[in-house]
């Protein structure tokens, strides 16, 4: 008798075993994609007439120790990064080098200092943190001139707000529940963005998750852009129009004053 | 209260955006200019891409001058049949602007070379003001003014293809105004104005025509120039922004009125006067700047959109 009612619990202890394992981190070798859970409060941000940034509350849960390393990144882009230099006293823009797969918005949060979580070669390898996004150069420069205009673009693109990073931003409830406040601020640009959460634990990456955010115009934003930009001509035949009536208008309520 | 701007994609503060639209508005008013000049480089400075900032005052500038030219068609101060010969060198010239412009963008030297067409041309009529102005000025103090003749004959009246402009009591060459209307139709493309500040002055010392007729007839044009510089921006360039270009003009029609009634209040080489200190003070800024190390040598520039 005693064994039979023992038997169902036998038969469950790999499982068993399974969870003591990942709780207690028995240490993997891969990076384990349900080594961590996570969620947005929103996955889609509109930007509408009222648009002054936007605020994604991003949560999750790790199994196992560790800490949490957040990437929000947008689509890439082609920037042209330029250099003035002085000509018969006037600065001119002089030099320049452009760069691919540049995200228009990029932004890393953690629960710790980046160089405390992760050796250099794993942070580069994953662009984790702006300076190791990996912006490719259209020209062959010295690598000093190289690193010049690159830690240009980033501190060009850190002034307007676009890139950043912070360290301390995740905050842990507990041991296993953490999250974070994702800020866009109101010159994102559109598109979908891949938000990449690590969970690293004594410096190595043992657990990724990752989730879409897509950021667009909506309502009478997005009418505006997308008539400006696939009906070009009838749009600047309405801009004028609108111009010639508001101004014919203006003339005639303003007549007898 | 912030409104975005969907072209510009940014977002600003409604009540700057109406309060500028009024400044500017009050003091084009006052001193019967279109404000461009004074308008784009303050949207630029409020962190509009000169792109749009070009493109998106054209559009304001059109409503400005059509409430403008109301006003002096009443008071028969248009010379209609100048104001079509000026607007066809107009056309042609605000096209090449425009292509010129968008050429100029793609390498990188828009920037350098709206400042520079700036600083030319308002140290140039600025300072042109200001010493005739203060002539006047002088003149009336020590009542020495004399009547001249009612203007110079140079070679430039002995061009072909003459034509009679009746209302401005002249007969001079077509190509005259075609070519000044081709010439500021350029700038006004590439500066973001209306180019009455340079039209202005190029009727009354080039073409000779008498003052009462020369800003309705300047605003008559200008109407045509810049509605035709808000097209070409607009298809080829997708700069023009509806929504910023209504908040000005609101605030803009609003000053202006209030801007022409204090201009009774002043006599007319007095206005020239202060007109011309404001023209020299913006030209002295931009020269600033462009002289002055700037704080980060590098600029940054998207040249592939994020789509919509």
């Amino acid at each position: 008798m005693m064994t039979a009612r023992r038997s169902p619990s036998w038969f469950h202890m790999p499982i068993i075993l399974m969870a003591l394992a990942s709780v207690l981190h028995i240490p993997a070798d891969a990076a384990r994609d349900d080594a961590l859970a996570i969620d947005l409060s929103e996955d889609l941000i509109g930007i509408s007439t009222g648009f002054t940034g936007a605020s994604v509350l991003l949560f999750g849960a790790t199994e196992g120790e560790g800490s949490v390393i957040v990437l929000v990144r947008s689509p890439n882009s082609r920037v042209v990064v330029r250099r003035k230099s002085r000509v018969a006293g006037i600065w001119v823009n002089s030099d320049e080098l452009t760069f691919d797969d540049a995200p228009g918005f990029y932004h890393a949060a953690a629960s710790a200092p980046l160089e405390d979580l992760l050796p250099d070669d794993i942070r580069r390898a994953n662009q984790i943190g702006v300076k190791n996004i990996g912006f490719k150069p259209h020209a062959f420069l010295s690598a000093d001139e190289e690193k010049a205009f690159r830690m240009a673009l980033i501190r060009n693109k850190q002034r307007s707000g676009l890139y950043s990073t912070q360290s301390g931003r995740v905050t842990f409830q507990g041991s296993r529940l953490f999250r974070t406040r994702l800020e866009l601020p109101a010159n994102v640009p559109t598109g979908k963005y891949a938000v990449e959460v690590f969970l690293v634990n004594e410096g190595q990456i043992v657990g990724r998750s990752t989730r879409e955010l897509s950021v667009r115009k909506v309502g009478l934003e997005a009418k505006i852009t997308e008539f400006a930009f696939e009906q070009a001509p009838l749009y600047g035949i309405i801009a004028v129009l609108i111009a010639l009536i508001a101004g014919w208008f203006a003339g005639f309520v303003f007549r007898k004053v | 209260m912030s409104i975005y701007l969907p072209i510009a994609e940014m977002s600003v503060d409604v009540f700057l955006i109406l309060l500028m639209g009024g400044g500017v508005g009050f003091l084009s008013g006052l001193f019967g200019v279109g404000g461009g000049f004074l308008m784009t480089p303050l949207l630029i400075f409020i962190g509009i891409s000169p792109a749009v900032a070009v493109a998106t005052e054209a559009n304001q500038i059109v409503a400005a001058s059509v409430s403008g030219v109301l006003a002096h068609t009443r008071r028969r101060n248009v010379d209609f049949k100048m104001g079509i010969v000026l607007t066809i060198g107009g056309f042609a010239g605000s096209s090449v602007g425009v292509v010129l412009f968008t050429f100029l963008r793609e390498i990188g030297q828009v920037d350098l070379l709206v400042r520079l067409c700036y600083i030319v041309f308002l140290g140039i009529v600025g300072s042109l003001m200001l010493f005739e102005s203060g002539r006047a000025i002088f003149r009336r103090q020590t009542g020495t003014a004399t009547r001249g003749k009612l203007h110079q004959h140079t070679w430039l009246h002995g061009l072909p293809f003459k034509m009679r402009f009746r209302r401005s009591r002249l007969y001079i060459s077509a190509l005259l105004p075609l070519g000044i209307g081709f010439f500021v139709g350029i700038l006004a493309a590439i500066m973001g104005v209306g180019g009455g500040f340079l039209m202005v002055p190029a009727m009354i010392y080039l073409l000779g025509m008498p003052t009462s007729v020369v800003v309705g007839t300047s605003l008559f044009q200008i109407i045509f120039v810049t509605a035709n510089v808000t097209f070409l921006q607009a298809v080829n360039n997708q700069t023009v922004d509806v929504v910023l270009a209504l908040l000005l003009l609101t605030g803009a029609v609003i000053g202006a009125q209030l801007g022409t009634k204090a201009s009774g209040k002043l006599r007319g080489e007095e206005l020239r006067g202060l007109l011309a200190l404001m023209v020299l003070g913006v030209c002295a800024k931009i020269g600033i700047e462009l002289v002055a190390k700037p704080e980060d040598l590098y600029s940054i520039n998207e040249i592939e959109g994020f789509g919509l």
